[in-house]
């Protein structure tokens, strides 16, 4: 079984999607300007979602990978509504007040964000209602709560991580009259997702995560090279601040049976998560929601069954960890990406490759004949070769694309070796998970010019 | 990297024309009152200030200064000569295909030619002449076409086979060429060297110049120029001349009346080599190969070699601080395409050693013409920028012309096509300007054939109806920013792609456009001519009938409803503008213009009429939109659409009445449709478009009703002998030139402007007469098309050139339209041009050196107008605007 080239760009491309940030009169203002994603499944349906939005009511821009597990719909409740979460969180009083007086008088609402969406990125129209409230009744505390104070985007971060996370589980304690919407917000909260998120305005990086997806500065150095900076930390049990973490919560008594087979109780790959209530609710909270619940849910062996050595819960949270980097000149792009990414490529090949990518020929040694002795033949000669070697970069008009096809494709030396990725994308599905995870990645392109000019401002 | 540029041009001679500059540098300075050498101060006030020291700048204080003003001023922000002037290429070109263009480089060609005896500069000017090389038969077409209009100026010129190329130049390699052009009084110049040659023989004038001098901006009042701000003080000046090059538009936004002037720099690179072994002639020909986008000159004793690639590098488009000039950095990759051109035409010059890879930003305009002329928003406030990488082959003509614009009121040739006021502020968003330069560039080396239409910076300005008739198979062209229908293909029918139908034989839209000139000729037709330039004038009292009366040259005292057509005629009696006016009321009159005279034709009325609250006129463009409805049954349409009575009786030709049509009411029919065909222009609300537009279209179908575009306007009004403004008239035509004395007031005893020239012109006969064409012998299949710009001959002699023309689908043959002139044969003087004149020749027109028969005509075929139905209520005017 043999892929033709076109045949694997054809997989490769189906879920890419690239935004750029509209030029204004020859100017681009934002600090972003813009991005390149794309999605490779390799669990059949894909439990890997994605978002990006534009603040509309706020200044600055979100983009967000997330990771399911045990099923999507975790994953997929989160990418519709964690960046509504966020920006609530960060609009000023007077808008709240507003969006809330529009709701109460049935005007119609302000716009909050523009989302960037690959049409395969749906949302779902039957709980919107569902989600619309929960978020409203968020914005109404909010607004009762009026602190006074100008919004720190870190607290605003953890604040809306931690309130939709209670959401999922709240509804999943009420339930829902209509059976389909009852059935869908416990999928949600049994099921798990892990969030990586970045928010980005002016030059004021920051990223938001929770479980092991990962965000990577991308460096050009003086002498043109690349090198990768770490905007986020693995929560898993490679991290020892994290295993640190989880003891301090629980007993003395519980320290062995915590973290057994590098997974939380054994279990939990990630060491923190959206929904996987299992790891939050008490055992009599969660026998009381799946005996009431849906003989789906009743019938499903993993809802019933209890993690061992379950005595103090919540082993779980959905806070994140939040990291500020303020961006310099040098900072050309952020990757965001599903651990199906970090676990075929190291970092700093990742941003090797992307920052060649990126910058193309143009700033890939520039050749300059200086002092030496060039003929016009030999000088011709380079060029050609030169242009052979790019004509293959060029292949992508994505850098996720082209990402994934270096992660999936790449030989011992580094190069893509087509059979290889022939291969590799013509496994049968029930195979697929074994050679390779879900890979989702983000490539935000930033704007030297203008993140010079504000530093200069500062 | 400035070092490096600097060692590589400052060859011996430079250095010597230099040490000598530095002399005559001390020279203005002992002659200048003060005592204090360094540096001189700025004079409080000056009659003129230029900005920049480039070859524009320099060029155009030259000419003024010999033009007898000397009161001026040249400021430099750096030392003279040293931008875009400094790392061009220096070749003198004359293959240029606008005719004023060739004139401007005529002109310098020959300037420069005796500048080193004049002012003892030494300019390195050699005649080597020029060679431009065809790799296609289309291209070959094209040098053609120059080179007959070359041969009608004067310019030596000739078309030659592969062979006599290798003959001229030892190192091409011909198998692949069909053919070149070879112009023999071309040159080579060092630019820089010009530049100061210019220099020097203004400041011998007494022209002022100060280097290291920046304007940081320029001080209006009352809409005048009142003086300079610079870094080393201010100058008062009556005349402001922007020279600045690529910083001309931040210049022209930098006063607190902005003046725009749409161009942005490119990115432009060539290559130097270090001298072959056996080093080039320095008279060796330049070569242009314009399908292998280079062009290659000798270069002491090496080779100069750039060209004009497909993806231009546009910058600066955030301003002059992201970069300077100087540290621009050579892109190898980036050249490559042009390298391996290089060595496929010179293939023995793999050898020879790299010396440089030049980078040189040039600055390119939104239609690859220069800029020229008075802004339209700041009196006194003259320009002279964009060329476009040819600023050596115009610098010389194109400062002249603007000398004299400043001096004399207008230059001596038609400078129209480089008028600034062609521009409005809707070319001056810098991401369009972006966007179209990186077209125009690669425009440089395309073949130019008829009709080309620019592809980017579109869909600016359009119609109300604009989706609907895109639905309907509508194809567009663009006119000042405003989105026109060519024709409309039908449905299931497929046109060539856009490179493919680049033809200069008969195209592929022929049959479509035929079948709308036949629907316009036998039913009805809709065309939406919203692009117009639409202005209303009124008046408290009489002021506005009066003040038309004396700026225009048709009679405007007409019963209310009445429409006359009329020029706007300058001193000399030629046409500034050529528009119809409807007088609304007793004291409102509604003017209908050409679409590119917004800004000039506003300027112009502004100037003139009185400052006066009483007065006011309202450029209201944007708030009508225009439907032509062409043909016999306009007249079945619009009646079954409004109650009023619209028969000839009640509504003869050239009439206005305000009437509703469908639901909408405050509609303005005028019975003309700019054609000569029977019909009438609606000016609709544009609120109001889309009603007209669907009831037009619904009680049409029944009379066979469909959509037409400017394609067959254009075949229709050509047929009819019409003149349109911009192309056929400009301002050195008047109405006595091309058959309109009718449209004139001269016997009513009225003052109007241009009426004394016109008198003369009445007593002593005219110089010239637009004359109508048929071509006799002209295969429409087979041969090439007529354009526009093709060498008259009578009798076998030159007598002038074609304006525009068409195929006409009535008489089955090209029509061209154009001017007729009577050179003496021995002195070549001109002489009056008589109707038997005209009448008793033999005429041939030349396109692109193939001679064909042609019929003179004085007035339109009156065939053509018997099967109409209200042949007595003609349009009797020839006009018309495109």
């Amino acid at each position: 079984f043999y892929l033709t080239p076109p045949q694997v760009n054809s997989i490769l491309k189906a879920n890419e999607y690239s935004f750029k940030v509209p030029e204004f009169d020859g100017k681009n203002v934002s600090s972003v300007l813009g991005f390149d994603s794309n999605q490779l499944p390799a669990n059949a349906p894909i439990e890997d979602r994605r978002s990006a939005a534009t603040c509309l009511q706020t200044r600055g821009m979100l983009l967000g990978v997330f990771d399911g597990h045990a099923g999507c719909a975790c994953a997929q409740a989160v990418s519709e509504r964690l960046f509504y979460y966020i920006a609530v969180s960060l609009l000023p009083h007077e808008t709240l007040l507003e969006i809330e007086n529009a709701v109460e008088s049935g005007r119609a609402l302000l716009p909050i964000l523009q989302w960037h969406k690959h049409p395969n990125d749906y949302f779902s129209k039957e709980a919107s209602k569902l989600y619309f409230n929960s978020l409203r009744t968020y914005w109404q505390e909010l607004i009762d709560l009026n602190s006074g104070e100008t919004t720190d985007v870190k607290e605003a971060l953890i604040n809306a991580f931690k309130r939709l996370d209670n959401d999922i589980s709240l509804e999943a304690q009420v339930g829902d009259p209509n059976s389909f919407l009852n059935y869908l917000v416990l999928r949600v909260a049994f099921s798990g997702a892990t969030a990586c998120v970045a928010h980005v305005d002016g030059v004021d990086l920051h990223i938001a995560n929770t479980g092991d997806s990962r965000a990577m500065l991308g460096v050009q150095e003086e002498d043109g090279s690349w090198s990768a900076v770490n905007l986020s930390y693995d929560h898993n049990a490679q991290n020892e601040h994290e295993v640190e973490r989880v003891k301090m919560e629980h007993p003395k008594s519980e320290e062995k049976s915590l973290v057994k087979q590098d997974r939380l109780l054994g279990l939990l790959m990630p060491f923190r998560a959206f929904g996987d209530v299992k790891f939050k609710w008490s055992i009599e909270l969660q026998k009381r929601v799946v005996e009431s619940g849906p003989d789906q849910l009743n019938d499903n062996e993993y809802t019933k069954f209890i993690p061992p050595n379950y005595h103090t819960p919540p082993y779980l949270t959905a806070e994140p960890e939040v990291i500020h980097h303020k961006l310099r000149p040098q900072d050309k792009f952020l990757v965001l990406a599903t651990d199906g990414l970090w676990e075929t490529m190291h970092r700093q090949d990742v941003a090797r490759i992307v920052g060649e990518y990126l910058t193309g020929v143009h700033h890939q040694q520039p050749i300059a004949v200086g002092g030496y002795k060039v003929t016009l033949g030999q000088m011709h000669g380079l060029l050609t070769e030169r242009r052979a070697r790019i004509s293959s970069v060029f292949e992508d008009q994505n850098a996720a694309t082209h990402l994934i096809r270096h992660a999936v494709g790449n030989n011992e030396f580094g190069t893509v070796d087509h059979e290889r990725l022939s291969k590799m994308l013509s496994l049968p599905e029930e195979l697929a998970r074994m050679y390779r995870d879900d890979i989702t990645i983000i490539v935000v392109q930033f704007n030297s010019h203008v993140i010079g000019a504000c530093q200069n401002e500062e | 990297a400035a070092g490096m540029f600097l060692r590589l041009l400052s060859d011996v001679r430079w250095r010597a024309a230099n040490a000598k500059w530095r002399r005559m540098t001390c020279s203005w300075r002992s002659t200048s009152s003060t005592a204090e050498p360094h540096p001189v101060s700025l004079p409080a006030q000056a009659q003129v200030v230029i900005c920049g020291g480039g070859i524009m700048g320099t060029s155009v204080a030259y000419h003024l200064s010999k033009m007898g003003w000397k009161d001026i001023v040249l400021l430099e922000q750096g030392r003279l000569a040293a931008g875009t002037t400094r790392f061009c290429a220096g070749i003198v070109s004359t293959a240029r295909h606008v005719s004023i263009e060739l004139k401007m480089a005529d002109y310098s060609n020959k300037l420069y030619q005796q500048l080193e005896q004049e002012t003892g500069v030494k300019t390195g000017y050699v005649k080597t002449g020029s060679i431009s090389l065809a790799q296609t038969q289309d291209r070959l077409i094209s040098l053609k076409r120059i080179a007959s209009s070359l041969n009608v100026m004067g310019i030596p010129c000739e078309i030659i086979t592969p062979k006599q190329v290798a003959q001229l130049h030892p190192l091409i390699n011909i198998h692949d060429l069909v053919g070149a052009m070879y112009v023999p009084e071309d040159a080579l110049v060092s630019s820089a060297n010009v530049s100061l040659a210019l220099a020097t023989a203004a400041s011998r004038n007494g022209v002022q110049i100060h280097e290291r001098t920046s304007v940081s901006h320029v001080s209006v009042q009352k809409g005048c120029v009142t003086g300079v701000e610079t870094d080393r003080g201010q100058i008062q000046c009556q005349y402001f001349v922007n020279c600045a090059g690529q910083w001309a538009y931040e210049l022209g936004h930098s006063g607190e009346e902005p003046v725009n002037i749409p161009l942005h720099a490119c990115e432009h690179f060539y290559l130097l080599t270090h001298p072959l072994k056996e080093p080039l002639a320095s008279n060796l020909p330049t070569i242009v190969d314009p399908d292998g986008r280079i062009y290659i000159r000798n270069w002491q004793g090496g080779i100069l070699s750039g060209g004009f690639e497909k993806n231009p590098k546009p910058l600066f488009t955030e301003g002059r601080n992201q970069l300077e000039i100087q540290n621009l950095q050579e892109d190898w990759d980036h050249f490559e395409p042009l390298l391996s051109a290089l060595l496929r035409r010179m293939p023995d010059l793999e050898a020879l050693q790299i010396m440089q890879l030049v980078n040189c930003p040039e600055s390119f305009t939104p239609d690859m013409r220069c800029i020229m002329g008075e802004s339209p928003t700041v009196g006194g406030y003259f320009v002279l920028a964009g060329m476009n990488s040819a600023g050596i082959s115009y610098g010389g003509g194109a400062g002249k012309y603007l000398a004299e614009w400043m001096v004399n009121g207008y230059p001596s040739e038609n400078v129209w096509p480089l008028d600034l006021k062609r521009f409005g502020t809707l070319q001056s968003s810098r991401t369009f300007l972006r966007h179209r330069v990186m077209e125009v560039m690669p425009l440089m080396c395309d073949l130019k054939v008829p009709r080309w239409d620019f592809q980017t910076g579109r869909q600016l300005r359009t119609s109300p109806l604009y989706d609907r008739l895109d639905a309907q198979g509508a194809r567009w062209m663009e006119k000042h920013g405003f989105e026109r229908v060519k024709y409309f293909v039908p449905p299931g029918k497929d046109l060539l792609d856009l490179d493919q139908s680049k033809t200069f034989y008969k195209p592929d839209w022929f049959d479509i456009v035929g079948s709308e000139v036949k629907c316009c000729k036998e039913a009805v037709c809709v065309i939406d001519m919203s692009s117009f330039t639409k202005f209303e004038i009124s008046s408290t009292g009489d002021q506005a009938l009066e003040n038309l009366q004396y700026l225009f040259s048709n009679d405007l005292d007409v019963p209310v409803g009445h429409v006359v057509h009329t020029g706007m005629l300058n001193e000399k009696g030629g046409y500034e503008n050529d528009c119809s006016i409807a007088r609304l009321s007793k004291r409102s009159f509604f003017m209908i213009s050409p679409t590119d005279q917004q800004v000039h034709c506003w300027t112009w009325l502004k100037n003139r009429l009185p400052n006066d609250s009483t007065l006011t006129m309202e450029d209201v463009t944007w708030k009508y939109t225009a439907l032509n409805l062409i043909g016999p049954r306009a007249l079945d349409v619009l009646s079954e659409l409004s109650y009023a009575p619209i028969t000839p009786e009640h509504f003869p030709s050239l009439f206005c009445k305000e009437m509703s049509v469908g639901y909408a009411n405050g509609i303005r029919v005028m019975s003309i449709t700019h054609t000569g065909e029977p019909g009438f222009m609606l000016y609709i609300p544009i609120e109001y478009a889309l009603h007209v537009y669907n009831e037009v279209m619904n009680m049409g179908q029944k009379y066979g009703i469909r959509n037409a575009g400017y394609y067959a306007l254009r075949s229709l009004r050509i047929e009819k002998f019409f003149a349109f403004w911009g192309q056929d008239l400009d301002a050195f035509t008047t109405p006595m030139e091309c058959g309109r004395e009718f449209q004139v007031k001269l016997e009513k005893g009225m003052q109007f402007v241009g009426q004394e020239a016109l008198l003369e012109q009445k007593q002593n006969g005219v110089y010239k007469r637009f004359t109508m064409f048929i071509l006799e012998d002209h295969d429409t299949d087979m041969d090439l098309w007529p354009w526009w710009g093709e060498p008259i001959f009578r009798n076998g002699r030159y007598v002038g050139k074609t304006t525009s023309s068409a195929y006409s689908y009535t008489l089955e043959r090209h029509v061209c339209l154009g001017f007729v002139q009577h050179f003496d044969e021995k002195t070549g003087e001109e002489l009056v041009v008589t109707t038997d004149f005209i009448n008793q020749g033999e005429y041939e027109i030349d396109i692109a050196g193939q001679r064909f028969q042609a019929k003179a005509k004085l007035y339109p075929f009156s065939s053509l107008f018997t099967h109409r139905r209200r042949k007595d209520e003609v349009e009797l005017s020839g006009y018309q605007r495109e």
